[in-house]
């Protein structure tokens, strides 16, 4: 089994989501039936073949390198959950 | 009841057969009459009525003007909410427009509504939506179908002809798949068509944004609309876009058909192997070349998918955290509660699963072993279709291995649902253009969806062989 109790707890931090234990029960079930699903890449020989990220790699276009000056943050804060003059306001951080 | 066609509805418009609000007013009459499929997130009659006014004090000539179009709830609109079909977003008001639908307003549309989906555009049946199930309009009563998914409620939308034509997306299947189970056309051009400029991201090395409509010379119109070069997508082509629909031609004599024998599915109905073979028959009689073809790589598709869409998607879903729009949870004792509390209560248990896998895949000590070798099998499912369209022209599969199943049937399986994007994933990963146009009936007098895939940019072929096989099956 490669997803236990810690592995669920550590993966839940990384991704900041909160889970109950019912919850961490159920995705480690998932996980675990998912991940030995994807084991059958194993079988699949890739020495020497470059990862392909990107499809439309070979035909990025370029842009012209000049500034461009907009002052939008009205517009960026109008759905912010809570701001303050003119930031995003979240809670108290420093004790 | 004749079926609709916008080519035909744009005539009817021209000659002042029917006038731009006569139009409109017979389908907000039917989007009224059908609210029970839950097709919309968002549809406001008085935001419809005001696009009319707007529009028949505009006297300018536009290509599109006057024709309801239904919108994904994954394209960011300025004139109505966006939520991705997520608690998460469930308030959330675009402040600028996405490329997709701005083209289709500089073309005159109106928007008829924003469409249901899974949440995210994560799932196969449009079951996944904080909003709830969209149901098939070829349902009977008290037997209730999925109309597919992501873009169900698009599917859906244009099967019950509450618009002419609607706008989807496709990461793994999520514009073919509910294409075939409504028995609509749907098409996914090449990754890069498409500006991905303010559509919700899922898996941005996969998401390509599509057209749903009637028929295929439909497709073939709107696809033209919402194409086009973008510098705020950096993986935006520049190529020229050709006029898909003056260019139709279904005269296929003399081109290659290649058949993938990796298609032959263990556990597919057989009505499925026949409408398959039905088209390969018919292409026969058309003078196209049958060329049997292998992409040996094909059962690798869907691992290395489930793979690398996650892993893209828990990075892309790192932006919803609380702060900057969406939903926050009250119980923000810090700011890291904050964090958790939010995305734990704002995103629904499909999205989260898939989050977490991602993050665990690309993290420390496992990236190597799952992302990077997922990323080498995918450049080797790539090859596999570069070498077959060396040999033919465009590739036939069937859509989906299923027709629309119940919606109640328990998706307790993750796998089992993953399974839905077995023929339409592939050429996600090799970010191909793919149609499905729907070719013959389940016993049950369910609708078939036939898949055509071209070369890269060749959405003109694409197009020609579905209008062929389309013209030939009425």
């Amino acid at each position: 089994m490669k997803i236990d109790k810690n592995t669920i707890n550590k993966i839940a931090r990384l991704s900041r989501i909160k889970l109950d234990d019912k919850e961490s029960e159920d995705y480690i079930k998932d996980l675990n039936s998912i991940l030995d699903w994807v084991e059958q890449l194993n079988e699949v020989n890739t020495e020497n073949v470059e990862p392909l990220s990107n499809i439309s790699s070979s035909i990025l276009p370029k842009r012209e390198d000049v500034s461009n000056d907009t002052n939008s943050s009205e517009e960026i804060l109008e759905n912010a959950p809570d701001k303050l003059e003119g930031f995003f306001a979240v809670p108290k951080v420093v004790e | 009841m004749p079926k609709s066609s916008l080519k035909q509805t744009l005539k009817d418009l021209d000659t002042k057969k029917i006038s731009i609000r006569e139009l409109n007013q017979d389908y907000l009459k039917r989007i009224k009459e059908n609210e029970n499929l839950n097709v919309f997130i968002h549809f406001s009659e008085d935001n419809v009525l005001k696009q009319l006014d707007n529009l028949e004090n505009d006297n300018s000539a536009k290509k599109l003007k006057g024709i309801p179009i239904a919108i994904k709830d994954l394209f960011c609109t300025k004139s109505m909410p966006t939520t991705a079909a997520s608690k998460i977003l469930e308030n959330f008001n675009p402040t600028y427009e996405s490329f997709v639908t701005q083209k289709l307003l500089d073309e005159g549309s109106i928007f008829v509504g924003k469409t249901n989906l899974d949440e995210f555009a994560m799932g196969s049946a449009t079951n996944t939506s904080f909003f709830g199930n969209t149901i098939n309009p070829l349902s009977k009563e008290n037997e209730p179908l999925a109309p597919g998914g992501s873009s169900g409620g698009s599917a859906a939308a244009v099967a019950a002809d509450l618009c002419l034509g609607a706008t989807g997306t496709d990461t793994g299947g999520s514009i073919r798949q509910p294409a075939s189970f409504c028995g609509v056309v749907g098409i996914k051009p090449t990754y890069g068509l498409c500006s991905r400029w303010g559509i919700a991201a899922f898996a941005s090395s996969l998401d390509q944004a599509g057209i749903f409509s009637h028929n295929v010379e439909d497709a073939s119109i709107l696809l033209q609309s919402i194409a086009g070069f973008d510098q705020r997508d950096s993986t935006s082509a520049k190529v020229d876009i050709p006029n898909y629909f003056e260019n139709l031609d279904d005269d296929l004599n003399g081109k290659t058909v290649g058949i993938p024998k990796e298609y032959s599915i263990d556990g597919t109905p057989m009505e499925i192997s026949q409408i398959w073979e039905d088209a390969i028959k018919v292409l026969e009689k058309k003078g196209v070349k049958i060329k049997n073809i292998s992409l040996p790589h094909t059962k690798y598709a869907l691992p290395t998918y489930y793979i690398i869409a996650p892993a893209e998607a828990s990075s892309n879903l790192a932006r919803y955290d609380g702060v900057k729009y969406g939903f926050r949870s009250d119980e923000i004792d810090s700011l890291d509660e904050m964090y958790e509390n939010t995305r734990a209560q704002g995103f629904g248990r499909e999205v989260k699963r898939r989050i977490l896998i991602g993050t665990y895949v690309l993290s420390a000590g496992y990236y190597d072993a799952y992302y990077l070798k997922a990323q080498k099998v995918r450049k080797l499912i790539a090859d596999d279709f570069n070498k077959a369209f060396k040999e033919c022209d465009f590739i036939v599969t069937p859509t989906a291995p299923s027709a629309a199943f119940p919606l109640n049937e328990k998706q307790n399986d993750p796998i089992k649902m993953y399974l839905n994007d077995v023929f339409t994933v592939p050429a996600s990963l090799a970010g191909l253009p793919g149609i499905s146009i729907p070719f013959g009936k389940d016993k049950n007098n369910l609708p078939l969806g036939i898949q055509i895939l071209g070369k890269h940019f060749d959405e003109q072929q694409v197009f020609n062989a579905a209008v062929s096989l389309e013209r030939s099956y009425e």
